[in-house]
This record gives C-alpha cells, structure tokens and sequence, in this order.
C-alpha cells in the first residue's frame, strides 16, 4: 500500500519510554510539531492517547449497531415469515404472528450479531490478523506488550527526515531511538 | 474525566509491569512451575471425564431409557445438571460484563478465570439437553434451515427461545474471552523462549502489535461486548426459566422464576468461583493479585444474592398459598413432607442458613469457611433445581398420574463425568493460557499510580 511506494529507506523511527506518562507527554508534542504518521505502542491502553494522536474513530460502534439491527430484522423476519408466510400453523389458539413468543429469538439474534460487529469490525479495521508488520524490527520491541512504551514516527510522513526527525525524538528523553528497517 | 479514586489494596506488593507478566505469565512459559498437584488434580478430573465418555456411549447404544426418566417426570436429572451448569457460568459474564460497565476495577484479577469458567461450564450444560433429545445426531432439527420436510422450528415454544440463548451466550462468550485474551497472548509471544509456544501464541495474537488506534479500536470493541454481554447473560437465564414457568406445571407456573433464576445463577456462580480460585491463587503464588479483598468482595456478593434467592423460596410459599390451588398447595407440602423432603430442607439449609454465615467480617477473612459455604452453595444449587424440576413433576392435577422419580446409576456417572470435564478443560486452561488478565491488570496498577516502589499495605487471610 502505502509501504510499497518507499519501501527504499526505512520504515521510520522508534523511541522508547519507560513510562505511560512519558509516553503520553512524548506523544503529544510530536503531533503538536506537526507530525501525522505517528503511532504508539503500549501494553495496555492508555487514556488520552488517542487524543494525543489527534485520531478520533466512532466506526465500530457504528458497525456495532448496523449489526444489531441486520440481527433484529433478520431474527424478527425468519420467524414471521416462517410462521406466517411458508407454513402458517394453528399452534393452541395463537396468531400466526405472535410478536410476543416472538421476541426472545429476535433478541438473541440482535446481540449475537452486534457482537459479530464488534469483535469482526473491530479486527477488520485495525487489520488483524497481520503476521508481519516492520515495526517489529525494531531490537527492543518485544517490550512494546510488556513493560515499555514505544512512539514511531513513520517515514511516509511528509514532515519526516531521517536527520530532524532523530533529533526531534531525542529531545524528548527517551531510553533509545532506533531506525526501524522493513 | 476524573479516574474515581482506587483502592490501592487491590494490588499487593512491590510490583511494577515486569513483575504482573512474571506473576502470569510465567506460569505458561515456565511449565516448572506446575508442581505434582497439578498432576494429581488432572489426573483425577481425567479419569471422572472417562465416566462421560463410558455413560455417554452407553447411553447412545441403549438410549435415554436407561435414565431415571419416565411419564410423568420428562424432566430428571438431565435438565437439573443442565440448569445448573448454565447458572454456574453466570458469575463469569457477571463478573466480566457487568462489574466493567459499573467500572469496578477490582474485577480486573478474577474475570479471565470466570470467562473461562463460563466457557466450560456452558459447554457442559449443552450436552445436557443436546443428549435429552435422544438423537443428537439429528439435532441440526432445532435450528430453522430449508428442509425438504418443509417444515420449521415451533418459534412460539420456550424451548426453541432456549436453543437461540444458549447458542448466542455460548458464542459470544467465546468471543468475549478470545478477545480479552489477544493482547496477553502477544505478551506470552515476546516472553517465552520455546519456538513452539512463540508461533502458537504469535497466530493465536493475530499479530496483535499494541498500537494506540488499535487500542482506541479495541477498548471501543471491548466495552459494547461487555454492554451487550449484560441484557444477554440476563436474558439467557431468563428463558431458561420460561421453560418452566410458561407451562402449567404447578410448582413451575410462576412469574417470578425470570429474576429467582438468574440470582440463583449468580449466586450458585460467584461460590463456584471461590470454590476454585481459593485453591488456584495458593498454588500458583497469585496472593498479591486475587486478594483478600476480592475474596471478601465475592462472600459478600454470595451473601447478598443468597438473600435474593431465599427471598424466591419464601415467595413460593406465599404464591402456593395465595394461588387458593389445591394442587399447589398439594405440592408445597409435598415439598415439606413427601418423600423429598430431605432434599428440601438440606436445599434451605445449604442456601438459606449457611450462607448467612458471611454476615461476620470475621468468617469472610477465614478461607476455609469461605471454602466450605461456597461448597454448599453449589450443593444446595443443585437441590433447588432438583426441588423444582422433578419434584414439582412427580405430583400432578390427576392423582393417579403421580410417581417417584429417582435418577440411576447412569444419570450420576453422566453428571460425575461433566465434573470432570470442566475441570479437566480448566486445568488445561490454567497451565497453557494466562488465567490472569495481564494488560488489564497493568492498567489498573497505571491508575493507581504506575509502579511502586514500596510494596503497598498487605493483608493476609488466617489459613
């Protein structure tokens, strides 16, 4: 994708912190000095990062609640049309359509497929499962899901060069700043 | 928005990030430190889990007519274990849905080990009804799908609602419990040294990297899993009563069953939960992560929906009187006096006279009476489905339909051998999966205040 098109110089550059709130203070005066291709790695989620990032996304509840709704209509549908369009069936008195006994299945469908929505929407837009991605050359990122907290600055950014973007990263006092290689 | 202040006693010790992963983690990447009793305790639950191989064979070759099952009581021991399996589940969505949209932090330590617990206990509960039709291999017939019979699933029967709910529960469950796990599973990836464990756990983590939109993304994901677990594991036990209460049944035939049920799935779940993870802390050293706090949390919530549940036993009493019934005042003192009376009074005995016990801040700082209520409860769980189920069968409006049910042999070889498959699918789970939450346990150290340097206030049971 965009990777493809420079895939010549590096990937971009990593920082390494050892605390969330370095990680956050990091994260926030790099995009305040203009950079956009810039991602955290922590090992848990860390609140107002995303703001830090300047990324905000309300997609997956959204396709949470389209999912709710396909399940409902779908749940509610089989059973009307079941029970009155293709086998209409006097079962102890009661109306072919009987929207009470017909709720409980609409409401499991409705859940279950909201929650399709969250856990598959959730996957599909961050892109998992992804068995390679060039951030995890970089030496020390096995500690990115454990006891470190990382800030990349990615070289498709307009702002990025190799030279000042170095800089810029050592000025924030991290433990190391490394290249990451495709 | 303000973070509510944290009790900093839910987290014992000096710890920081490393030391939560070396705690958790390191009892799935150090296989050492699964001592003998891991061995003892699988080996026994394994042999149990051989009855459920030899009773469900059995049963296959000859059929449900070597259950205890017979006109007027459809219903035995099959439906009994059923409904207590799905209520054991309960605590687990409980405790990992409900107490994360309350924002209690302290679920943070116990709900991957209750998800879990949920999993297998639902998994249990299915082969129940699954083997009650008497044909399994013809139960694809529940579900509504295009056949040549042209004919579709009765959507007005609670028994249908039922196989909707627990299919869905059991679903999203599973997702629920998968997704939690995929941040800790890219943990154990970069932890351990053994190849195997690396790609198993590097495919299972989907590539899981950590990156903050990915985070932003999952939290999102995460708590509207947690908001539709909620209504769902409410509604799951809810029906599961409907299969009672919307017949004619006396006995069964009453509205308040929907809320009775799912207290008593809570109740009969947060003891199952104790009843595990007292032992599992000692013997895997997680003192300082599941702490006398979360223990006394838990009695307490064991007491207060026990309360509940008595309070469904006393209202039986009153609605048999107030139904001016005879047949249900025929069965109420069935109940007291019959030939089941045993089970009744040990069901009052086990959930409405122990459990108050945990009124004494003393008793709930004392693992083994913890231990042993919690064991109760699950015992007299048990007997209130029995109490309920087939008792209320074997009294019925014609007298001369009336007749004892007692379960065979294979009946409990079948319920022994669910026993053991639960627990031989935790152990399995406690020594190849993280049973700890690591990432949301790390959070809550983060909102407490990140790493410490000084271990915090320490507070040890008497046992």
């Amino acid at each position: 994708m965009i990777h493809s098109a420079k895939r010549t110089g590096p990937y971009g550059l990593i920082a390494e912190f050892d605390s969330a709130e370095a990680l956050l203070e990091a994260t926030q005066k790099t995009t305040d000095a203009g950079y956009r291709k810039v991602e955290t790695y922590s090992p848990f989620p860390i609140h107002g990062i995303s703001e830090a990032l300047k990324f905000y996304d309300q997609r997956v509840p959204w396709t949470v609640f389209f999912g709710g709704l396909i399940g409902a209509t779908a749940g509610l549908g089989l059973q009307t049309y079941a029970s009155v369009v293709d086998y209409p069936h006097n079962t102890g008195g009661k109306p072919f359509f009987s929207l009470p006994s017909f709720f409980p299945v609409t409401f499991e469908c409705t859940i279950l497929l909201a929650a399709f929505g969250a856990v598959f929407g959730m996957l599909f837009m961050n892109k998992l499962p992804l068995p390679y991605h060039p951030v995890f050359n970089a030496s020390k990122f096995h500690r990115a899901s454990q006891d470190r907290f990382f800030l990349c600055i990615e070289a498709v950014d307009p702002k990025f060069e190799a030279e000042s973007a170095k800089a810029f990263l050592e000025a924030l006092a991290p433990l190391s700043v490394e290249e990451v290689p495709y | 928005m303000a973070i509510p202040q944290i009790d900093p006693s839910l987290i014992e010790g000096k710890q920081n990030y490393g030391t939560i992963d070396e705690m958790i983690a390191s009892v799935v990447t150090d296989q050492k430190r699964h001592k003998r009793i891991w061995f003892i305790v699988f080996g026994l639950a394994f042999l149990l889990m051989n009855c459920l191989i030899v009773a469900v064979t059995w049963l296959l070759y000859r059929g449900i007519g070597i259950w205890g099952n017979n006109v007027p009581v459809g219903w035995g021991l099959d439906i009994v274990n059923f409904v207590w399996w799905i209520g054991i589940g309960h605590a687990g969505t409980l405790i990992s849905a409900i107490l994360l949209l309350l924002r209690q932090p302290w679920r943070n330590s116990i709900n991957r080990f209750a998800e879990a617990m949920t999993i297998f206990a639902v998994m249990c509960a299915g082969l129940y009804p699954l083997l009650h039709t008497g044909r399994p291999w013809l139960a694809y017939w529940m579900f509504p799908y295009t056949n040549i019979l042209g004919l579709w699933p009765q959507f007005r029967s609670p028994l249908i609602w039922d196989v909707f709910a627990v299919s869905t529960y059991f679903t999203v469950s599973l997702l629920f419990w998968y997704i939690g796990l995929v941040p800790d599973l890219a943990t154990i990836r970069d932890r351990t040294r053994n190849k195997f464990a690396r790609t198993i756990c590097g495919a299972a983590s989907l590539g899981w990297r950590g990156a903050g939109r990915h985070w932003h993304r999952y939290e999102q994901a995460y708590m509207l899993l947690a908001g539709l677990s909620t209504p769902l594991v409410l509604s799951v036990h809810s029906i599961v009563s409907f299969d009672f209460a919307v017949s004619i049944v006396p006995g069964w035939n009453v509205t308040l069953f929907p809320p009775y049920f799912v207290a008593g799935a809570v109740f009969a779940g947060f003891a199952m939960v104790l009843n595990l993870l007292i032992p599992v802390r000692a013997m895997y050293g997680l003192k300082e992560l599941i702490t006398m706090k979360h223990i006394d949390w838990m009695a307490k919530i064991m007491l207060a929906t026990g309360l509940i549940v008595f309070y469904g036993y006393i209202c039986e009493v009153f609605y048999a009187w107030y139904s001016a019934t005879n047949v249900e005042l025929t069965l109420l003192m069935w109940r007291f006096t019959g030939p089941y009376m045993w089970f009744y009074w040990s069901l009052i005995l086990c959930n409405g006279i122990i459990p108050q016990l945990m009124w004494w801040p003393k008793l709930r700082k004392n693992l083994v009476v913890i231990w042993i209520v919690a064991f109760f409860v699950n015992i007299g769980m048990w007997l209130e489905r029995f109490v309920i189920i087939p008792v209320s069968l074997t009294k019925n409006y014609l007298p001369a339909s009336d007749r004892l049910y007692m379960p065979t042999f294979w009946d409990w070889m079948m319920f022994a051998g669910t026993i053991g498959m639960f627990m031989v699918l935790l152990f399995l789970f406690i020594r190849f999966l993280p049973s700890i939450n690591i990432f949301e346990v790390k959070d809550l150290l983060y909102k407490m205040g990140g790493p410490r340097t000084k271990p915090a206030h320490h507070e040890e049971g008497q046992a």
